[in-house]
């Protein structure tokens, strides 16, 4: 006498299929743009001839040269981690040091590469610049870093905007990328 | 009477065991011939990392350069080059071809245009001065150096 084979209904099987190719299509997002923003200046030929006296202790001097190695307020630094604090504090020094800026306005961070210095060096200091001025963004909103940058990449939403207003009073982000030196190519 | 019997008795089912197997064919083919990147990269690409990411939220409003090592050296040199969509450009093509770009917008938006250059770690400042130069003249201000997210948070 032949026994019937025991089997597994399998009809239900496409509908499965079609629920995990649902739930992905669902949940998968093309990856968005990420990474470090900034705004150019005016073209060379549009800007005027200022005069702009800039005062010393009001720029925090960054410079890199062909070799990747750093200049900090005319001093080398080999070692990064300490950099952020230090911008930070340039930032936030209300001219109670004489020789650091004397307002969040009047601050400027300037950077300088050279032609030879590789876009990884650059982008690392750049990093740790932009992470301090949104350390102290974040920190006058009351809210985490990446909240803050959260909100400043969609101003579209009301509560982001608040955030970011709150954030950026008086501390407007002044970092001044010169045109690189033309020693190593 | 005898005919209709017979004809219920035929199996009328379609068999259904291997519709799974068509969907799953399917899904392997779509998932293998789907390309999200609409041109390719001739250029090394080895993004740098950092932190501090911001996210472009509009994507019709971004526009790729891509900055780096040709990937045949024998045929293009060692130099970093600059691409643009298929082709490689000089920097001085730069105005031209963002004001390309700019014409695919609604006119409203065309000062929005923000250029995403992806540039390779090794890349020298020299070139993406230049670039940054001509969108300057170009009046593409808004730029974003696409960097990848580091993985431990330094504080």
């Amino acid at each position: 006498m032949p026994r019937s084979t025991p089997e597994i209904p399998n009809a239900s099987m496409a509908d499965i299929a079609f629920l995990l190719l649902t739930f992905f299509l669902v949940t998968t997002t093309i990856a968005n743009d990420r990474g470090l923003s900034i705004q150019l200046p005016p073209p060379p030929e549009a800007q005027q001839d200022v005069e702009v006296k800039i005062q010393e202790h009001n720029m925090f001097k960054i410079q890199i040269n062909s070799s990747d190695a750093l200049l900090v307020e005319g001093n080398p630094m080999s070692d990064l981690s300490g950099l952020k604090e230090e911008i930070k504090k340039f930032i936030l020094n209300k001219g109670a040091d004489p020789l650091s800026s004397d307002s969040p306005e009047k601050a400027i961070v300037s950077y300088k590469t050279d032609r030879g210095t590789s876009h990884k060096k650059f982008i690392e200091v750049l990093d740790l610049i932009q992470a301090a001025y949104y350390d102290v963004y974040a920190e006058q909103a009351g809210v985490t870093n990446a909240r803050f940058r959260e909100a400043a990449s969609d101003l579209n939403n009301p509560t982001n905007r608040q955030i970011y207003d709150k954030g950026r009073q008086g501390i407007p982000m002044q970092v001044s990328i010169a045109e690189p030196t033309k020693v190593g190519n | 009477m005898s005919k209709f019997k017979k004809k219920a008795q035929v199996k009328q089912d379609i068999p259904t065991s291997s519709m799974p197997d068509v969907v799953f064919m399917l899904l392997f083919f779509f998932m293998v011939t789907t390309e999200l990147r609409e041109t390719a990269i001739d250029v090394q690409q080895r993004i740098p990392e950092a932190s501090q990411l911001r996210k472009l939220l509009r994507k019709s409003l971004v526009t790729n350069l891509y900055i780096g090592e040709p990937r045949k050296t024998e045929q293009f040199g060692k130099e970093p080059k600059i691409q643009a969509d298929d082709v490689f450009i000089e920097p001085k093509d730069i105005i031209l071809w963002v004001n390309r770009q700019k014409d695919l917008l609604a006119e409203n938006e065309r000062d929005q245009l923000t250029v995403s250059l992806k540039v390779d770690n090794e890349a020298k400042r020299g070139i993406i001065a230049d670039v940054e130069t001509e969108l300057r003249k170009a009046n593409a201000r808004k730029i974003l150096y696409t960097t990848l997210e580091k993985k431990k948070e330094e504080k």
